[in-house]
């Protein structure tokens, strides 16, 4: 076996034989179907028959990933404690009510310490930025000094951000519900939250290639622009008072955007992963190629993984199109209307199917490809934001 | 067949589909022809629209985009799907040892046991990869293949296949059946705005259209069995084979008072079953689907509101009063001052979220109640369009009565605020604006100022003329037409000053005319409040001088009716599309998350036990196969070196 291989050697659950059911998996398969089950069994009376149906897919999908990705126990049991928290807190003040109105919400945020500095959707909000950014700084000063322990270092940033992140949008849930319970829905509904939950989704992928792939060094990278979306969050915030929770317009009432919005973003976080491999690679590239001594992995290596990348995202961003033509065709009347964010949808879909293509059929590999992932996240970007802040359509509720 | 099968076409068609799809949303589609017009010139919007790009995604140079696209897609299926299945069921096992010598990353072992034994051995290792295996006696041995992801294959046959379904389920739904009608001639599209009643026949499209996508603006308590197609710049009336009711149209609000639902409580009056009308409640999300016809909450509108009006006569005799019933949708023509106009209601809202800068320069949503917007047109046909405000509104502590004006279709508005009165009523204002109309006050005010502050300047009557012509001209004209008289009569070194003097003067004439309308409504004392009044008044009237209506209209009260905005669609073409969406996501994720792999043992008896060869291909050269390659291959080693067996040769490719 040639050289370049080395470094994926032990890839995660590849093989039924190289996988040792511990007694924590069983403990995982328990603890989260039974979560799932409680939850049912509490909120029955308040779902229809599709969140049900929602409900039951989301817990068996993290059964299932859990098992086959163990990192995902962890974060989800600290996702699941920082929550929790929250909830008992707010529990402490609120007792079960619901509606407390915006103002005692702001009030007790500001005097209770758990919430004030730490699992407040807004607090949380702000860890994972914070934590966000500094892994950025530590994976590159990991790149520079090649210490393992520094890149460590930056992986345990990821995880913590990652779950800040999921912790503030689980705690803003619940607090849309506190400031009244016609505000209540689920944080995927405009700019400001889809922002966050690209953040956490494209960290969630990258770490998981992470540790599929044995390097820490193309971290950076990928870190540059989910730093880039913590920036714009905010500048939306501190500019623009986006973190405000606001009601949903009568469109988006639906269980369709639980959906919908979860699957573009795996799209969006996949095409945003293989865009920064794609810059690794052309960087690489640039300073002579494959050598004895390198930092990032081997072009193959990188290739592959922007390839991977752009499958998954490819696979996931079908599905929320044809999901979100579902939705457009019970919301307003037609599974497609030309609208510019379905139509930017279809160019986005188009221009990756393009890639694929040549990638698969005519076997095209190298610098051209990565540069076109590369100008694939600008399209990507213009699909997601830019068609909110120049074109007008349907989907106007996600403008700036 | 070899060139529209070909990969470089269906890239190009790609990118071409998705630089096409740019234009469309650059260019905002199917707007008025007039915006268009005014935005290009007639050069350039002669041209775009020779080109069809106002409606892009029906132009017939887009639409045969598309069916290049499945024509290529199709016969990229047809060409290689036959092969694809066939390489799905082989399982290669004429395979010869040349050829499997000749793989890359072969490997090769010497076992001590009989063929069978090593048979075996090869076989198990290969079923617990995950191969399907298949075995033949050859020559002295056995040959087993396996493969494995030979579904793969199929993804590539779903995807394609999907493509061409979605299309042709898109073409089912699509604007054809109404460009088929137009080209037989069958079908003209109306371009004026006349009531359904006065349509022809011409512009009509029977129930039969097997697919349509339309909107009809529905009041309460009223039916209709037509919708609106828009094509182009005009639309078509489409029948539908039964009647729908709007009982009731509801918007329920959120604390903010922000739209949370949009509700109609329909009843469809069915000539198929009259002694069974289905009565169904929908809202945005919840649609009625009946007999193949879903029936969409869109949008909502004024359903022709009856309103109460007070008309203030502003232009010559000014203060004179008329109440009015009118509705929205209603032209009322009437005349004044020897001028012929009509006032035309053209909407109502009941609410109007308005963001306001509160304390502290935060923003918030605040609601200035019920508006109405209207046009007053003169007899030459030029109009004003206007939004007045029923409810004073407080703006900076104070209550106005907000009156927007603009005097172009798109333009800004530009807004008037008439003070409220201590009641919170107009007519303080009105009243004041009238005493300025009358000469005789005006007179009256003006001398006794002058009386008051210059006895001697009291005795000539040029002086008390010169200011009764200068407050005649404020109150008709503003500012403005002092300055402008000002220009033509003081040297322009002289005009600042004298434009000050003339200001003071008529803010003295104003303010005791005020003071006097105070007096005799029983005020003696009046309050800072009142003062505010004053100031604002003048402002007020200043500003009335570009307002531009002969009345000031101020609704006074209204009984809403609704209109309920419904979309209605046939669309045969949907289930055909999502069974391709179903296919193309399966077809997906086969594609990349199978991978067709062979592997093949070939165990020949020799003297001394049996020779095992082993090779295995993937048709992906990907570093995950090189890698699975790798693994079955020493997980086969461990299996035959268990059995004794010791490596003879290997390709370490």
């Amino acid at each position: 076996m040639s050289a370049n291989l080395d470094v994926m050697r032990q890839p995660l659950g590849q093989s039924p034989a190289a996988r040792h059911v511990r007694s924590l998996d069983i403990l995982w398969l328990v603890a989260v179907l039974g979560a799932g089950f409680g939850v049912l069994a509490a909120f029955n009376q308040h779902m229809d028959g599709y969140e049900v149906g929602i409900l039951i897919g989301a817990t068996l999908s993290l059964a299932t990933f859990g098992w086959f990705w163990r990192s995902m126990q962890g974060l989800t049991l600290a996702v699941a404690v920082m929550s929790g928290i929250a909830l008992w807190r707010y529990g402490v003040y609120f007792g079960d009510q619901l509606s407390v109105g915006l103002e005692a919400l702001n009030a007790v945020q500001g005097k209770d310490f758990f919430l004030k500095f730490l699992v407040s959707s807004q607090s949380a909000i702000m860890w994972m930025s914070a934590l966000y950014v500094g892994a950025t700084f530590t994976y590159f000063l990991a790149l520079i000094t090649r210490a393992e322990y520094i890149g460590r270092i930056a992986s345990a940033l990821v995880w913590a951000a990652t779950a800040f992140g999921l912790t503030g949008l689980m705690t803003r849930w619940r607090e849309s519900y506190l400031i009244h319970v016609d505000y209540g829905h689920i944080p995927v509904s405009n700019l400001y939250e889809v922002f966050i939950l690209f953040a956490v989704i494209t960290a969630l992928i990258y770490l998981f290639y992470e540790g599929r792939f044995r390097t820490r060094n193309l971290g950076g990278f990928v870190m540059l622009v989910i730093s880039a979306a913590v920036g714009f969050l905010l500048w939306y915030t501190f500019d623009r008072g986006a973190n405000h929770i606001q009601p949903l317009v009568p469109a988006l009432n639906s269980y369709w955007m639980k959906i919908h919005v979860p699957a573009n973003f795996v799209g969006y976080g996949a095409f945003a992963l293989a865009a920064m491999v794609g810059v690794a690679y052309l960087i690489k590239f640039k300073l002579g190629g494959d050598g004895e001594n390198d930092r990032l992995p081997k072009l193959a290596v990188l290739d592959d993984l922007m390839y991977k990348a752009i499958a998954l995202g490819f696979g996931f961003f079908t599905v929320a199109t044809i999901l979100g033509a579902m939705w457009a065709a019970e919301a307003w009347g037609g599974y497609w209307s030309w609208d510019p964010k379905e139509t930017w949808a279809l160019i986005v879909w188009l221009n990756y199917a393009a890639w694929l293509h040549l990638r698969l059929t005519k076997g095209w590999r190298g610098a051209p490809m990565a540069w076109w992932a590369v100008v694939g996240l600008f399209v990507t970007t213009f699909a997601f934001l830019g068609v909110n802040m120049f074109l007008s359509g349907l989907h106007s509720y996600g403008t700036l | 067949m070899a060139f529209l099968g070909s990969m470089n076409l269906a890239i190009i068609l790609l990118v071409a589909v998705a630089l096409a799809s740019v234009i469309g949303t650059v260019l905002q589609q199917n707007q008025p022809y007039g915006d268009y017009l005014m935005k290009f010139g007639p050069f350039w919007f002669e041209v775009f629209r020779t080109l069809g790009l106002y409606d892009v995604y029906s132009a017939p140079w887009f639409l045969a985009i598309l069916g290049f696209l499945v024509i290529s897609t199709s016969a990229c299926v047809i060409r290689n799907a036959p092969g694809m299945l066939r390489e799905m069921r082989d399982y290669r096992l004429h395979a010869q040892e040349k050829s499997l010598r000749s793989i890359p990353g072969h490997a090769e072992w010497q076992v001590p046991v009989s063929v069978e034994a090593a048979a075996i051995e090869g076989r198990r290792t290969l079923l617990e990869s995950g191969f399907n295996v298949r075995e033949t006696r050859v020559a002295e041995g056995y040959l087993i293949a396996g493969r494995k992801g030979a579904l793969q294959r199929l993804g590539y046959i779903f995807t394609h296949v999907a493509i061409v379904i979605i299309l042709v389920g898109g073409v089912l739904d699509s604007r054809i059946w109404l460009a088929l009608r137009e080209l037989k001639g069958d079908l003209v599209v109306e371009t004026r705005p006349v009531p359904v009643s006065q349509v022809p026949p011409e512009s009509r499209v029977p129930a039969s259209n097997p697919s349509f996508r339309g909107n009809v603006n529905i009041p309460e308590g009223q039916q209709s069995s037509v919708l609106f197609l828009n094509v182009r710049d005009g639309y078509v009336v489409q029948e539908l084979p039964f009647a729908i009711e709007v009982k009731d149209f509801r918007i329920e609000h959120y604390i903010n008072g922000q739209p949370k639902s949009y509700e109609s409580d329909l009843v469809i009056h069915d000539p198929a079953s009259p002694n069974k009308p289905v009565a169904q409640t929908i809202s945005v999300n919840h649609p009625l689907i009946y007999k193949g016809y879903a029936i969409y909450q869109a949008s909502f509108g004024d359903g022709g509101s009856k309103l109460a009006l007070r008309a203030w006569q502003l232009l010559g005799q000014s203060g004179a009063v008329q109440d009015i019933q009118g509705a929205i949708f209603q032209d009322i023509p009437f005349s004044l001052g020897g001028q012929r106009y009509t006032l035309e209601l053209n909407d109502f809202r009941l609410f109007n979220i308005n963001p306001v800068e509160g304390e502290g320069g935060k923003v918030e949503q605040k609601n200035f109640g019920p508006s109405m917007v209207f046009r007053i047109r003169d007899a030459a046909g030029q109009a004003r369009e206007y939004e007045n405000y029923m409810n004073p509104v407080v703006m900076d502590g104070r209550p106005v009565f907000i009156s927007g004006m603009r005097e172009q279709v798109g333009a800004p508005m530009r807004y008037l605020y008439l003070p409220a009165d201590r009641d919170n009523r107009l007519d303080t204002f009105m009243a004041y604006y009238a005493r300025l109309h009358d000469p005789e006050r005006v007179a009256r005010a003006v001398q006794a100022m002058l009386e008051e502050i210059n006895p001697e300047a009291a005795k000539l009557p040029a002086a008390s003329e010169s200011i009764r012509a200068m407050v005649g001209r404020f109150v008709e004209g503003g500012y403005d037409a002092i300055g402008t008289d000002l220009e033509k009569r003081v040297p322009a070194e002289q005009l600042q000053q004298a434009f000050e003097t003339s200001v003071r003067v008529l803010q003295t004439v104003l303010g005791r005319m005020y003071v006097e309308l105070l007096a005799e409504r029983g005020i003696e004392a009046p309050t800072e409040q009142d003062e505010r009044f004053l100031a604002d008044a003048v402002t007020a009237i200043n500003a009335l001088a570009l307002y531009g209506s002969p009345i000031y209209l101020q609704m006074t009260g209204f009984e809403h009716i609704q209109a309920s905005g419904l979309q209605v669609t046939k669309s045969p073409g949907k289930a055909v599309v999502y069974f391709g969406s179903v296919l193309l996501t399966l077809g997906v994720f086969m594609l990349f998350y199978l991978h067709p792999r062979r592997a093949w043992v070939l165990v020949r008896e020799n003297e001394s036990g049996a020779r095992v060869l082993f090779a295995t291909t993937s048709h992906r050269k990907t570093i995950d196969m090189q890698q699975a390659a790798a693994q079955l291959r020493e997980r086969l080693e461990l299996r035959l070196s268990g059995a004794g067996g010791h490596p003879l040769a290997a390709d370490h490719a």
